[in-house]
């Protein structure tokens, strides 16, 4: 089973529900995997400490002219919709950050003067901490390419187990890609105007996407009441809610997993597993 | 004319509440929501839109199902698994293909390869941007479309716009609100701008988070500055985050304190400094003087 949190809004306590999950369903005796795709910045692993084992770097195909069979045609730069590649009189320009690796510059060359060349744009880390799998993205700083590595993130997953996906904040691009596939979606919000706004279109996200939907109520006592009026209209399921607890944020603050530090909360978290059907 | 970005790595910092503060501080600024993909500027301020454009990031390639021969040359070119055999029969063939709009990156290889001419590669509306007046001087917003794509071209148009309205109505200031992260958006957010100020937490992932925006931003040659909110929830790692600031030549020039005032608020639609006079609204009065002082 494949379940993604994701958020809308950033903050709101995905890493901090993903991590404690996957150590819980972890602590029941089943096999899960946590897989971060907020690649842009992945913080998973301040709270799991894994020991990684394997780091791999992670590359997507870019393009590599070779001017001694180009003719100067023009078509490759009428064909990129990105700017990506750029064809002048004497030569032929290529913007790497501007790529998006469709390959049609070198499927459209007549000369077969443009060939593949592997540009990294990140890393993917994989080991375990304790019982738990283990997988992270890396984006490199500078880069763009946060979709192309979050679809390799999750090519490690591991049918067998529980997966359970962190997503980066927001609803575009890197979002879909970590969202899409999955099995279940878990938003986490916060009763304030900011936190029902996002998840508006973070649920219009996952409804267009077609995938199931439940809502964790993070900081549930700050903040107002619609939230719950919205999903009561929207008849969208709220699994649990965890109260504004200053112990919650300082021990997060430190990089402490919750159920460690505040064993009273476990609770909360193996409701959530039993909810969400993965025991 | 000066150009602001506020931006944070880790979502949730309080970047919105702490520019909707700065507008309310700011004399003759015009303001810009760049988080297009979450924007929520515009719960505080209350635009009055007076100006609604569609916004076209890119094309999308689509089957005429008519037209197709199903050859599959469409699914063979796509390196984006977006072309799929479940289209309906036509009067050539049983099966046609289809193409997934949320997966087309809108590459037109399909096209330009489809031996039928049966693809058509259109203009796409990703969402619509805004000029609109708010209590505080002019606005530039956005909406992006539900799983649309090309953020971080909707991103620079707000900024040239934004830019436009400042030359037009001589306003010396922009403040522009960032979005999490260090991707596409931000990049479009942060390139050419004045100055950048990254507004983090006191906690290991906030910290985390701003080492790699803030390499982001000095990648840039941008100046940045460095505000940390929440600043009593864990002294340690305030004083971590300063000494790590100063090994960047970065400056940590504000510091605000944790108060339930930034959630009363926006539940108010107010801004934080519009909302108390309290010791919170004197950090945040204290942090805009040194971001002014910067300048």
């Amino acid at each position: 089973m494949k379940i993604a949190i994701a958020s809308g809004k950033g903050g709101t306590g995905k890493t901090t529900i993903a991590t404690n999950l996957a150590y819980v369903i972890a602590q029941m005796g089943r096999q899960v995997q946590y897989l971060d795709c907020d690649v842009e910045e992945p913080n998973g692993h301040i709270f799991l400490r894994p020991e990684v084992e394997k780091t791999e770097q992670v590359t997507v195909t870019v393009p590599e002219v070779d001017l001694t069979k180009c003719t100067g045609c023009g078509k490759c730069g009428q064909l990129c919709q990105y700017s990506a590649i750029v064809s002048l009189k004497e030569t032929v320009l290529t913007f790497e950050q501007l790529c998006h690796s469709c390959g049609g510059c070198m499927l459209v060359c007549p000369e077969k003067a443009i060939t593949e060349k592997q540009k990294v744009i990140g890393f993917l880390d994989q080991g375990n901490s304790g019982d738990v799998n283990f997988v992270q993205g890396r984006l490199q700083i500078g880069d763009v390419r946060s979709s192309a590595l979050i679809k390799c993130v999750k090519q490690k997953i591991n049918g067998n187990e529980v997966s359970i996906i962190d997503a980066p904040p927001g609803t575009s691009c890197p979002v879909i890609e970590a969202v899409k596939g999955v099995d279940f979606v878990l938003l986490v919000t916060e009763p304030t105007p900011f936190g029902l706004n996002d998840l508006r279109l973070a649920v219009d996200m996952v409804r267009q996407l077609k995938l199931p939907l439940s809502i964790l109520l993070n900081r549930s006592d700050i903040g107002d009441d619609r939230v719950h009026k919205y999903c009561q209209n929207e008849g969208i399921n709220i699994v649990t809610e965890l109260p504004n607890d200053r112990r919650i944020a300082e021990a997060y603050s430190s990089g402490q997993m919750i159920v460690e530090a505040l064993p009273e909360y476990k609770k909360h978290f193996v409701k959530l597993a039993e909810e969400l059907e993965v025991l | 004319m000066k150009e602001l970005v506020v931006i944070s790595g880790k979502g949730g910092t309080g970047k919105t509440s702490i520019v909707a503060s700065f507008a309310a501080l700011a004399q003759n600024a015009v303001l810009a929501d760049c988080d297009v993909d979450a924007a929520d500027l515009h719960l505080i301020l209350e635009p009055r839109v007076k100006q609604t454009s569609d916004f076209i990031g890119g094309k999308q390639a689509s089957v005429v199902t008519e037209k197709c021969i199903g050859c599959g040359k469409c699914e063979d070119v796509c390196n984006f698994d977006a072309v799929f055999f479940n289209g309906q029969a036509n009067d050539v063939v049983e099966k046609t293909y289809t193409i997934d709009p949320i997966a087309c990156e809108g590459c037109g290889v399909c096209t330009y390869f489809c031996q039928n001419d049966a693809i058509e590669f259109k203009d796409t509306v990703n969402g619509q941007w805004f000029i609109s007046d708010t209590r505080f001087g002019p606005m530039v917003h956005a909406k992006l479309g539900i799983a649309e794509e090309n953020s971080g071209k909707l991103v620079s148009l707000i900024r040239k716009e934004t830019k436009r309205i400042a030359e037009e109505q001589k306003k010396d200031l922009i403040i522009v609100d960032g979005s999490p992260g260090i991707g596409c958006p931000v990049i479009a957010s942060i390139t050419g701008a004045d100055i950048v100020l990254i507004v983090t937490e006191p906690t290991l992932s906030g910290k985390h988070d701003l080492e790699r925006v803030a390499e982001l931003a000095a990648g840039f040659n941008i100046p940045t500055l460095i505000a940390i909110n929440k600043f009593d929830l864990n002294p340690d790692m305030v004083t971590q985050i300063e000494e790590d600031a100063r090994k960047r030549n970065m400056k940590v020039i504000g510091k605000i304190r944790y108060d339930k005032a930034f959630t009363k608020a926006q539940i108010m639609k107010c801004s934080v400094v519009e909302y108390t006079g309290g010791a919170v609204t004197e950090d945040i009065k204290a942090l805009w003087r040194n971001v002014t002082y910067a300048f």
